[in-house]
C-alpha cells in the first residue's frame, strides 16, 4: 500500500511541486538585503573596530605607559617604549598595534585603566602597502581625535553595564 | 509617404528583405537571450531571498551589457594540445542549431520565415544537432574535465532524445501534421482543447526532457561545477565561453517556444472570442504573437524556476529517468492516444 502511494506520489510529481510552491513563495516575499555602500546595519556602542589613544579635555594624552594593554594582549600586537617625561611623568615614547596580529578580542581597553586605547566603530579601512597596517602612536592620537565625541558617547552609554 | 513606402518595399528583391528581416530578428534573439541571463540571476536571486545584480544601470539592467563588453575584450586562449580548428569551430556548431531552429518558429498564423510541412522533424534534427558542439568542444579541448562533460553529455542526450522524440510523436498524433501552424491550428477553441490536457504526460514529460536536452539544473552534471569544474567548456575563455553561454539560453528560449507551441495553443488566446472584441484593450485578449511571447516567458520562467528548486540528479539516476521511467511513460501514453484516437474521443481527437 505505501509502495503504491510512493509511486502515486512519484508520478504526480508530489514533491517537486511541493519544492516549487517553497520557492515560489520565497520569490514573492520581500528581500531585506542590506545595500551596503548606501545603506549600513546598525552598529552597537560596543562595537569594537580601529583602534584609537584618547587624550583628556585638556589635552593630556591619558595614557600612562603602564603597559597592561601590552600584557593582556592575546595576539602580542602590541609594543610599547616609555620613558619619563620633563614633568617626572611616565610617558611613551612608542605605541604601535600591528593590525594584522591584532584579533580585535578588546581586552586592552579593558585592561586600560585611564581608558587610554579604545577601539572605536571605524571599519572600513584597508591597506595598500605593506608597512601600512602598523598603527603607530600618532595614528592613534590622529584616530581618536578625529572620532573623540563619538567614542565619549558610546562610553558613556555603555558606563552602566560596566 | 506611406504609398511611397509601400512601393518602396515591394520594389526591393524578396531575397534582400527576408535577409534584412532575418538580420534584425537574430539581433533581437541575441537581446532576448542577454536580458535571459539577467533574468536568471535575478529570479535566482530572488528565490534566495537576494534581490540580484542591481548595481550596472537601472535596477541592473545594464548587467548584461557590461557583462559581454568584458567577454569581448578577454582573451580566447588556445590550450597547447587543443586541436585548433575544432576548438574554434565547437562554439559556433552548439550556437547555429540553436539559431537555425527559429526559421520554422510561427508568432503568428504564417508569421514564420520558412513555412515547410515536414517543420517538426526539422526542429527535432537542429536541436539534436545542440550536442555536436558540447562533444567537438569536449574532445577538441584536449583536457579530461572537457572529455568528460562531452562523454555526459552525449549519454545524457542519446537517453533523452527518444523519450523527447516520442512526446512529438503523440503530438503529432494528435494534429496529424508536421507543419507548425497546423498544429497550432489543430488547437484552436480553448484552454482545453490545447495538446496539454489530453497529452499530459507527454507534455511533463517533453518539459522533462527539454530541461535535461538544454543541460540545465538539475540534470547539468554535462557541467557539473562541483565534479568535473565546468564540464565540456572548462578550456574556452573569452567569445569562445561566451557562445557556449548564449547558445544555452538560446536554446532554453528554443525549447519554452516549441513547449508554447505545441502543448499550449502558441499564439492562440485562452479568452473567450467575445472579449477580443472589447474596444482598444481587446487587441490584448485575442490570438496574436503576444500570447506566444507570453507562453513562451512563462516556460523561461519556469528553466529558472526549475534551478533554484531543485538539487542537481546523480548521473546514474538521470540515465534512470531517461530510459526507465520516462521512454515508458511516452509508450504507454501513444498507446493510451491511440485508442482514443480510434474511437475519435471528443473534443480532442474527433
Amino acid at each position: 500500500m505505501k509502495a503504491l502511494i510512493n509511486i502515486f506520489k512519484s508520478f504526480t510529481l508530489f514533491e517537486l511541486l511541493k519544492g516549487m510552491s517553497l520557492t515560489g513563495k520565497r520569490f514573492a516575499t520581500k528581500k531585506f538585503t542590506v545595500q551596503y555602500p548606501e545603506e549600513k546595519t546598525p552598529q552597537s556602542p560596543r562595537f569594537r573596530g580601529l583602534h584609537a589613544l584618547r587624550r583628556y579635555p585638556s589635552g593630556e594624552e591619558r595614557c600612562i605607559g603602564c603597559k597592561l594593554c601590552e600584557a593582556v594582549c592575546p595576539a602580542l600586537a602590541i609594543t610599547i617604549d616609555s620613558e619619563e617625561r620633563e614633568d617626572g611623568s611616565r610617558r611613551t615614547t612608542r605605541y604601535d598595534i600591528d593590525l594584522f596580529k591584532c584579533v580585535y578580542c578588546g581586552f586592552c581597553e579593558e585592561a586600560c585603566p585611564v581608558d587610554a586605547i579604545v577601539e572605536t566603530r571605524v571599519f572600513e579601512y584597508a591597506f595598500f602597502e605593506r608597512g601600512q597596517q602598523i598603527m603607530t602612536k600618532d595614528m592613534l592620537l590622529e584616530v581618536g581625535r578625529k572620532y573623540e565625541e563619538e567614542i565619549a558617547a558610546d562610553r558613556q552609554a555603555d558606563a552602566p553595564y560596566r | 509617404m506611406l504609398e511611397w513606402a509601400q512601393n518602396f518595399m515591394a520594389a526591393i528583391p524578396p531575397v534582400i528583405l527576408m535577409t534584412v528581416y532575418m538580420f534584425i530578428f537574430v539581433l533581437v534573439l541575441f537581446g532576448c537571450v542577454a536580458y535571459v541571463t539577467l533574468a536568471e540571476r535575478k529570479v535566482i536571486g530572488f528565490m534566495q531571498v537576494r534581490i540580484g545584480p542591481n548595481r550596472v544601470g537601472p535596477r541592473g539592467f545594464g548587467q548584461p551589457i557590461a557583462d559581454a563588453l568584458k567577454l569581448m575584450f578577454k582573451e580566447m586562449i588556445l590550450p597547447n594540445d587543443a586541436d585548433r580548428f575544432l576548438f574554434r569551430l565547437a562554439p559556433l556548431l552548439s550556437m547555429i542549431p540553436a539559431l537555425a531552429a527559429w526559421a520554422v518558429i510561427p508568432f503568428a498564423d504564417g508569421w514564420n520565415f520558412a513555412d515547410i510541412n515536414a517543420g517538426l522533424l526539422y526542429l527535432l534534427a537542429m536541436t539534436s544537432l545542440g550536442v555536436y558542439g558540447v562533444i567537438v568542444a569536449g574532445w577538441a579541448s584536449n583536457s579530461k574535465y572537457a572529455l568528460l562533460g562531452a562523454l555526459r553529455s552525449a549519454a545524457q542526450i542519446v537517453a533523452y532524445e527518444i523519450a523527447m522524440g516520442f512526446a512529438l510523436v503523440g503530438v503529432l498524433m494528435a494534429s496529424g501534421s508536421l507543419n507548425l501552424g497546423d498544429i497550432v491550428n489543430e488547437q484552436r477553441g480553448g484552454v482545453f482543447n490545447w495538446y496539454w490536457l489530453p497529452l499530459l504526460p507527454l507534455f511533463l514529460t517533453y518539459l522533462i526532457a527539454g530541461v535535461a536536452e538544454t543541460n540545465r539544473a538539475p540534470f547539468d552534471v554535462v557541467e557539473g561545477e562541483s565534479e568535473i569544474v565546468a564540464g565540456f567548456h572548462v578550456e574556452y575563455s573569452g567569445m569562445g565561453f561566451a557562445l557556449f553561454f548564449l547558445a544555452e539560453y538560446a536554446n532554453i528560449i528554443l525549447i519554452s517556444a516549441l513547449t508554447a507551441l505545441l502543448f499550449l495553443g502558441g499564439w492562440l488566446s485562452p479568452f473567450p472570442e467575445s472579449w477580443a472584441s472589447v474596444p482598444y484593450i481587446g487587441v490584448l485578449f485575442g490570438h496574436g504573437p503576444h500570447m506566444f511571447i507570453a507562453k513562451t516567458c512563462f516556460f523561461i520562467f519556469c528553466f529558472l524556476w526549475f534551478r533554484a528548486t531543485f538539487p542537481r540528479y546523480r548521473y546514474d539516476q538521470i540515465m534512470r529517468l531517461g530510459w526507465k521511467v520516462l521512454l515508458p511513460v511516452t509508450l504507454i501514453w501513444i498507446f493510451v492516444e491511440g485508442v482514443l484516437l480510434y474511437y475519435q474521443v471528443s473534443p480532442w481527437f474527433d
